[in-house]
């Protein structure tokens, strides 16, 4: 078991849900991005998804786009985000998840990225536009390197996917909350709980939602249900609108210890 | 993806059902205008005192290219699978056009998506759009192209994915897209095969085409790809030239990568971010090519040139002064590569150029080129 599995063990055992907060590399530049990991795990974060900037990022809304064109401007590229990921686990052992466009990945080389992912003390990988049908390749280097390799599953997959993606994914499954691109939503569907109850018979991984979750009463609510909360825009909006390195790092590190606070709370009535 | 599996469910069933090939072949004889001539263009063989050439004149399809065939295609089969909003990409405007000329037919809600560099050289397009009741979108991310207009369709689709069928204008994008375009646009292929046996009693010694994405290419192409005396040329856009990196040649000065689902020659950097790409032809910039004519190159099958702005322009005036037809700068490109071609190929030999669109759309880029106002 690795760090995200060890993570998800002992939550579980408290009967809390995990925050998972996302953060794009390199926006806007890798020294700032190193003090935000920092503020985001002493914030309370469970475990980061760091978002490898990548020029066509289709599964994005407008809020990540920015932040990739901002990680981009001065030649952000995969072997620099890696030396981030090394430098950060010098002084931290929270699980990281490396999310990312297939293309950069390939272009590496997967099994090269792989091995490098491993070495830095990366724990996981998200390619947002590999379907688990296509990722025999990839999959096979995250076994190799022990990584887990994440998979999404969304309101339209069908029972087959559901099942394919409990048989193939490792580490949770990443819930996508709502048909559509990242970004804060008003409000998030109804019918989630049940969405998730239903992917839940078909896996004993834990299930992580994503897409759309802004404020910690949504955090909240998804931690009653779900095993862990992904947020992502309504973070990086905060990044990008607070001036300065250090200012982009605090912002970060009390709105994290904000949605935990929340989540904590649900935790603990359900205890009670 | 549950929505590609749901696709090529419904394309294959009905490119088995007599019924839809019944009303296809209906609607590009009776909306599309087809079949269209292949025109012996006899002042042009003379002034390049070569090989016998031919045009396919896709011009001549209402709306004015070769896009309609694909876009009555995709409608009839978003019919079928009860859509009631179509959404499309469009680079030169002209498979905007096309999507938006069908949605209308239909009376279907159309949405276009066109980057913002593209409308501001495509303005009578945007209006043509307009006026057919389409809205256009326009993106303002990225390049402000054509492959930002297809990130942004994709986006629109995954969000409205229920309701909505995307259809794209080009053999790109995730499968079933590749296959699919190119066998509605393999009318042009066929159509040529059976007028050139007609006219010079054999198959033709080489098929020109430019390429973008590819869909007019495979189109003409596909038919012949095995008859191995066939000679295949695609002409891609080598912008200022392929040496200053201001182009949109992905096969000549791309490398292998994923760009919008498939596997192809994509213009990409050493890190795997996809570079901008330049061409005077807003239909040719695209940073990916179809992946099938990717593996036709692997194959040796097809064989690729490139044509400059600068040759492209020129190929423009070329054909307007000795055929009296104004091509689209997509379709001058391949008119260019003929230019260095024809010459050198046998009197007793035939070439069949894809002359896909007609310049209209492109008079105002022209002008502004060679410093005429109009």
């Amino acid at each position: 078991m690795n760090r995200i599995g060890i993570k998800f063990a002992e939550l579980k055992k408290r009967g809390e849900a995990a925050l998972i907060p996302f953060v794009t590399a390199g926006d806007p530049d890798l020294a700032t991005t190193l003090k935000i990991l920092q503020a985001l795990e002493a914030g309370g974060a469970d475990c980061i998804e760091l978002g490898i900037p990548f020029s066509d990022p289709t599964a994005d809304g407008p809020v990540i786009q920015r932040s990739s064109e901002r990680a981009l401007k001065d030649g952000l590229s995969l072997p620099r985000v890696l030396r981030l990921v090394r430098k950060f686990r010098q002084t931290s052992q929270i699980p990281i998840v490396l999310f990312g466009y297939f293309n950069p990945f390939f272009r590496y080389g997967l099994r090269e990225f792989c091995r490098a992912a491993a070495r830095v003390g990366a724990d996981g990988i998200l390619c947002v536009d590999l379907p688990p049908e296509e990722s025999a390749e990839l999959k096979r280097w995250t076994d190799a390197e022990g990584l887990d390799l994440v998979f999404l599953l969304s309101p339209t997959s069908g029972p087959n996917r559901v099942r394919l993606v409990a048989k193939k994914g490792r580490g949770f499954i990443y819930y996508v909350s709502v048909t559509g691109v990242t970004g804060a939503r008003r409000a998030l569907a109804d019918d989630l709980r049940a969405q998730v109850a239903r992917v839940r018979q078909a896996t004993s991984l834990p299930i992580g939602v994503g897409f759309g979750i802004s404020t910690p009463k949504q955090a909240a609510w998804i931690a009653s249900f779900a095993d862990a909360a992904v947020v992502g825009s309504a973070l990086v909006e905060r990044i990008e609108k607070a001036k300065g390195s250090a200012e982009k790092a605090r912002r970060a590190g009390a709105f994290v210890s904000e949605l935990k606070r929340a989540m904590e709370q649900v935790a603990r009535k359900k205890k009670s | 993806m549950p929505a590609l599996t749901e696709l090529e469910r419904a394309y294959a069933q009905a490119r088995r059902d007599s019924s839809f090939r019944k009303e296809l072949q209906r609607d590009l004889h009776q909306y599309a205008g087809r079949e269209t001539p292949l025109y012996f263009a006899e002042r042009l063989t003379k002034a390049l005192g070569g090989s016998r050439i031919y045009l396919k004149r896709e011009d001549l399809c209402h709306t004015g290219a070769h896009k309609i065939n694909n876009t009555i295609g995709q409608i009839l089969l978003a019919r079928r699978m009860g859509k009631k909003r179509i959404i499309a990409e469009t680079g030169a405007g002209q498979h905007g056009v096309a999507t938006a000329t069908v949605a209308a037919r239909f009376g279907l809600e159309c949405e276009i998506y066109m980057g913002k560099e593209d409308v501001a050289r495509q303005s009578l397009n945007v209006f043509r759009m307009k006026l057919l009741g389409a809205t256009v979108r326009v993106v303002e991310s990225g390049s402000q192209t054509l492959k930002d207009a297809m990130n942004e369709a994709l986006r629109d689709w995954v969000t409205n994915v229920r309701n909505t069928y995307y259809l794209i204008g080009s053999v790109a994008g995730p499968h079933p897209y590749p296959l699919m375009v190119r066998d509605f646009q393999s009318v042009i292929g066929r159509e040529a095969r059976r007028q050139i046996l007609k006219a010079e009693g054999r198959l033709p010694d080489c098929l020109v085409a430019c390429v973008g994405g590819g869909s007019n290419c495979m189109g003409l192409f596909y038919p012949f790809v095995r008859e191995p005396k066939v000679k295949m040329l695609g002409v891609e856009a080598a912008g200022r030239g392929l040496r200053t990196g201001q182009h949109a040649a992905s096969i000549l000065g791309g490398e292998v990568g994923v760009l919008h689902g498939s596997k192809s020659y994509v213009l990409q950097d050493r890190s795997g971010q996809i570079r901008q790409t330049h061409s005077i032809a807003a239909g040719l910039d695209y940073p990916g090519v179809g992946p099938e004519l990717s593996y036709l190159r692997d194959r040796g099958r097809v064989q690729f040139v490139s044509a400059t702005d600068d040759e492209a322009i020129d190929a423009i005036k070329f054909l307007a002064e000795t055929e009296g037809i104004i091509p689209a700068l997509e379709s001058a490109h391949a008119i260019a590569a003929v230019k260095g071609l024809a010459p050198r190929l046998a009197k007793n030999r035939s070439v069949i150029i894809n002359l896909s669109g007609r310049g209209d759309k492109d008079m105002i880029t022209v002008g502004d080129y060679l410093g005429v106002g109009i």
